[in-house]
């Protein structure tokens, strides 16, 4: 099929859940209401490390209106056991020690005990009576130093891994992993250029601005129930079936709408606590929702990082070597996206030669969680501004740079597997011609920036239901979590398939009791993955509907043709709703899929930025940013994935850190001093999307919604070299790191 | 026919091949890499596998795919074999939870 | 336990009495109290927008409002904007737009642009930037946000 015969797919209908989202008609997870609920709090760690020595509920537990109280000690115990949650292998020891600590608290926000009471205002007084005794321990906030060894100890038994070569000394380095190809001293020997630097990127939260949010009713017959704001409801059914030691088939998860996510609403954190109060305070329904400085002190951020990156050139612009070396703060325990950003650094060129290096380290601070394009926002920094200086040594242009030393299908990853069909040299080539490069920039202090990215998207288990109503309509039972509009470019890749019109389809998102298993809307897999889900659940009610044609013209079944949503047999026809009209057994179908054909996402951006060189202070001026994202099903909701991540992106770029005292203590755990982008901050951001189809899927979808978060930090820092001379090292690039960087400059 | 595949060595045990980073194997199965490769470079198997399956963590691409089969994937054809992280596929990040 | 008052108040056109703790804001009278959940609470400190209303036409943050605050006084929310069967043209223009990606700011944003139009029928770009700052959105990049109020206003020419 080409791209020309779409009927639905490249449209822009109104999403289905619309009206109800513009109405205040729609249920996030704060709106869930039960007879009966309670409402629970988290007393957290006052400290970034020290020891438990006793705590006192008595006076809480005392205080009218409480009606359960939880520490650690009301979890199950376990052991050192590794499970496969999903895509990832975690230590669920240290899983149960982030949700209620242990014996150590390990960062300020870890969370220590939790009440349910009549009201949040009541829980909070309680939390205010529980006293615990701390034994406070020295604390290391930075990867660097937590890798020193001298530096205090996080987790006694933690021993280096390296793929599978464990280490026999205590250490905070949970992981060192290792990419090699070629002769790296041959590679540099032949570079007539070399550039070699070292950078740092601060601590970031993904900032979604629905805070965390769950009610839990665990009944007399130990059936769980969770409503909650969650990226992945099969996800959360896992996670607690291990934390809290029950089998799935007693735990119901169902999720409601979800205020943003970007990897934040994976693991979980209130959801065993609300089920182990619920359970302690007589069965009741208990509600918690997170405060915002719970959110940010409490619940992933992603890694600040140490990056040293060295390449090197030939005069007439080739690479020749290329060598990395990522230190990751894990957080409190391990497990940072060390690995990706390892996998993507130099994702975008050509390199015979390279050697990379990544250390997964763990530090007083929150436990990370995935973060859109986990580890590679902080790596694209690091090698798009060293790449950025080897063009300008060699005299290129920044894009025909990329140009030269851009990977194609066949060219092998930076961690081995080669690339398949890719579209980087249309992106790069559209950007070449793009009018905002084109056209000249001019002013004082403005300058113009360039960067690129890969990243390699997931495809992900689905599964998804329809049925067909006897009026021809298709309803459309699907368990992906609906965070930017993925109801309709999946409704649209089963009107598609179907032949029908859009309108026709009416999907609904259920829980872990309406469909069959959904990995996480994550990994930029929801319309890639679930999008093939319902390409077969199509195909599959496709057939059957043709055997009822072929039944009712009383034929060979194979004899029946269906087209744009047409069955015919030789002179005889049935549209599909005149043939849903006729069913007399309904018609259903049901797909589960695990796709593999997920392919990579590159993309190109263009910015431009005016220093204040009094405050230090950068405006963006203007913002083009490419992509090559397959095939585009629903374009608004494309360019809105690409839009939202430049969005972030510049925040990482120009303004958001966590930022602790002598003590390792939060102290700007506010959306008014963690400062995100706001509409002022922003111009228009333009889109390009470039279509090169996937070949791995249906209708050439690719993911697209983490490649965009990557580039913008290294265009900024790269737009400010051209404006002022000055490169930036280290994020975020806030008015008082580029006012000091001004003044060193002279 | 039993087809001759080219496996590459991570680059971390590589202290176990002196050096070599890929070498040729005959196999019908990813476990046959591993016990044909342990047999030259004795503890190689102990480091990629415990139990009878990958350690946790750690993932066999096959031709560029990753594949959830593991050891126990068929390898009907002369392929290129890597031991990569699980992270490496580009997903949601490791050590998710 | 505290003791409640009685705070008569008019929501969306109608007259109600609701019982509210003094401590209680206006978000958590109108989403406790009232059952109204279309405002939200992002940040509970007024930096994030998401609970917006309009309080006697003046637009507020819900949270940082007592909701004795409202007694005598007239609040719009989000569940007030549609009327006669019909969106708001601001509504529709979100939609068309695809300016809600998560839609949890959706209904602060909302009230804001209604609150600029209501005072600023014809705003230029910058003005709606200006007037938006006061709201968060994680998702969109704000790019379709601006060009849908832009709309809307067009649309009311």
């Amino acid at each position: 099929m080409t791209t020309s015969t779409y009927k639905v797919i490249g449209s822009r209908p109104l999403r289905p859940d619309g009206v109800d989202k513009v109405t205040g008609r729609a249920l996030y997870g704060a709106d869930v209401k039960l007879p009966g609920m309670l409402h629970g709090k988290v007393l957290r760690s006052p400290h970034a490390h020290a020891r438990i020595l006793s705590i006192d509920l008595s006076a809480a537990r005392a205080l009218p209106g409480v009606r359960a109280v939880v520490t650690a000690q009301d979890l199950p115990l376990i052991g050192d056991q590794m499970a496969d949650l999903g895509e990832s292998t975690v230590n669920l020891r240290y899983v149960s020690n982030n949700i209620l600590a242990h014996d150590k608290v390990l960062y300020y926000g870890h969370a220590v005990a939790a009440v349910a009471a009549d009201n949040v205002h009541v829980a909070e007084e309680a939390l205010a009576l529980i006293k615990v005794e701390y034994e406070r321990l020295p604390h290391v906030l930075d990867g660097k130093q937590a890798m020193l060894p001298e530096a205090p100890i996080l987790l006694s038994d933690l021993r280096t891994n390296e793929l599978g070569k464990i280490g026999d000394a205590p250490t905070n380095v949970a992981s060192h992993l290792c990419h090699q190809r070629g002769d790296l001293a041959a590679g540099f020997a032949q570079a007539d250029v070399v550039v070699e630097r070292t950078f740092q990127t601060a601590m970031v939260h993904q900032g979604y601005i629905e805070p965390q949010t769950v009610t839990a009713l665990w009944n007399e017959d130990d059936q769980l129930s969770i409503w909650c704001s969650t990226q992945g409801a099969f996800s959360v059914q896992e996670q607690l079936a291990e934390l809290l030691q029950v089998p799935l088939s007693r735990i119901t998860v169902t999720p409601t709408e979800i205020g943003g996510g970007f990897g934040g609403k994976i693991n979980v954190y209130l959801d065993p606590v609300a089920a182990l109060l619920s359970r302690k305070a007589g069965h009741r329904p208990v509600k918690m929702t997170m405060t915002r400085a719970e959110v940010l002190a409490g619940t992933g951020p992603t890694s600040g990082s140490h990056i040293r990156v060295k390449m090197g050139a030939r005069r007439d612009g080739t690479l020749t070597a290329a060598e990395a070396e990522l230190i990751y703060e894990a957080g409190a325990y391990p497990g940072s996206p060390v690995g990706a950003g390892c996998s993507v650094i130099f994702g975008p060129y050509r390199l015979e030669n390279l050697q990379i290096d990544g250390y997964d380290v763990v530090v007083n601070r929150p436990k990370t969680a995935a973060y859109r394009a986990p580890g590679g926002t902080n790596a694209i920094f690091a090698s798009e501004t060293v790449i950025d200086e080897l063009a300008e040594a060699v005299g290129l242009d920044p894009v025909e740079f990329r140009l030269r030393n851009a990977v194609r299908e066949g060219d092998p990853r930076p961690d081995g597997p080669e690339y398949r069909r890719i579209g980087l040299v249309e992106t790069l080539e559209a950007a070449r011609t793009h009018p905002h490069y084109q056209t000249r920039l001019t002013g004082k202090h403005r300058g113009r920036g360039f960067a690129v990215s890969a990243w390699f998207n997931w495809g992900g288990k689905s599964s998804a239901t329809a049925t067909v109503n006897k009026d021809g309509t298709v309803n459309l039972i699907e368990g992906s979590t609906d965070i930017g509009g993925s109801r309709a470019s999946i409704a649209m890749q089963l009107a598609e398939t179907l032949g029908v019109a859009y309108d026709d389809i009416r999907p609904q998102v259920v829980g872990t009791a309406g469909v069959g298993y959904n990995d996480v809307t994550g990994g930029s897999r929801t319309t890639f993955g679930t999008g093939w889900a319902v390409y077969e659940v199509g195909k599959a009610l496709l057939a059957e509907m043709g055997r009822r044609a072929a039944d009712y013209w009383d034929v060979p079944a194979e004899s029946v043709h269906a087209e744009n949503g047409v069955f015919a047999h030789n002179g005889d026809r049935l549209t599909f709703r005149e043939l849903a009209g006729k069913l007399d057994v309904p018609v259903t179908a049901s797909a589960a899929v695990h796709p593999q054909g997920y392919g990579p996402g590159f993309g190109a951006h263009i910015v431009d930025v005016e220093v204040d060189v009094e405050t230090g202070k950068v405006t963006i001026l203007r913002y083009t940013a490419l992509q090559d994202v397959g095939k585009a099903i629903h374009p608004s909701y494309v360019e809105g994935q690409l839009q939202g991540g430049v969005a972030q992106g510049i925040g990482w770029a120009l303004n958001e850190e966590y930022i602790y005292d002598a003590q390792g203590r939060l102290v700007n755990a506010s959306l008014l001093d963690y400062r995100m982008p706001t509409a002022l901050d922003l111009p228009m951001i333009d889109t390009v999307l470039v279509e090169v189809p996937n070949p791995g899927h249906p209708y050439g979808v690719r993911g697209v919604g983490e490649v965009p978060i990557m580039p913008p930090a290294a265009a900024v820092a790269n737009a400010i070299y051209q404006a002022v001379g000055v490169r930036m090292a280290e994020l975020p690039m806030s008015p008082a790191r580029m006012a000091a960087a001004l003044a060193a400059q002279g | 026919m039993v087809p001759e595949h080219v496996v590459w060595i991570p680059a971390v045990h590589r202290d176990l091949t002196a050096g070599q980073a890929q070498v040729h194997v005959v196999a019908a199965t990813v476990g046959e890499i591993v016990a044909a490769l342990d047999g030259r470079f004795p503890g190689l198997a102990a480091r990629l596998t415990h139990d009878n399956a990958l350690r946790a963590g750690i993932v066999v691409a096959v031709n560029g795919e990753v594949s959830s089969r593991g050891l126990r994937q068929r390898l009907n054809r002369a392929s290129e074999v890597h031991f990569v992280p699980a992270i490496a596929g580009g997903q949601i990040g490791s050590g998710q939870i | 336990m505290q003791y409640k008052m009685i705070v008569s108040t008019t929501v969306n056109g109608s007259a109600v009495d609701v019982l509210c703790e003094p401590r209680q804001s206006l978000l958590e009278l109108l989403r406790d109290g009232l059952g109204l959940t279309g405002a939200k609470e992002g940040c509970n400190n007024g930096n994030c927008g998401a609970c917006n209303v309009l309080l006697d036409g003046v637009l507020v943050n819900s949270c940082l409002v007592l909701g004795v605050e409202a007694e005598g006084r007239t609040v719009e929310t989000v569940e007030g904007l549609a009327a006669g069967g019909k969106l708001h043209p601001l509504q529709q223009k979100f939609l068309e737009h695809a300016a809600l990606q998560c839609g949890i700011c959706t209904p602060g944003f909302l009230l804001s642009a209604k609150a600029l139009l209501d005072q600023n029928p014809d705003p230029t770009e910058a003005e709606v930037r200006h007037w938006l700052a006061g709201n968060l959105c994680r998702c969109t990049g704000y790019d379709k946000i601006v060009r849908a109020v832009l709309d809307a206003a067009d649309a009311a020419d």
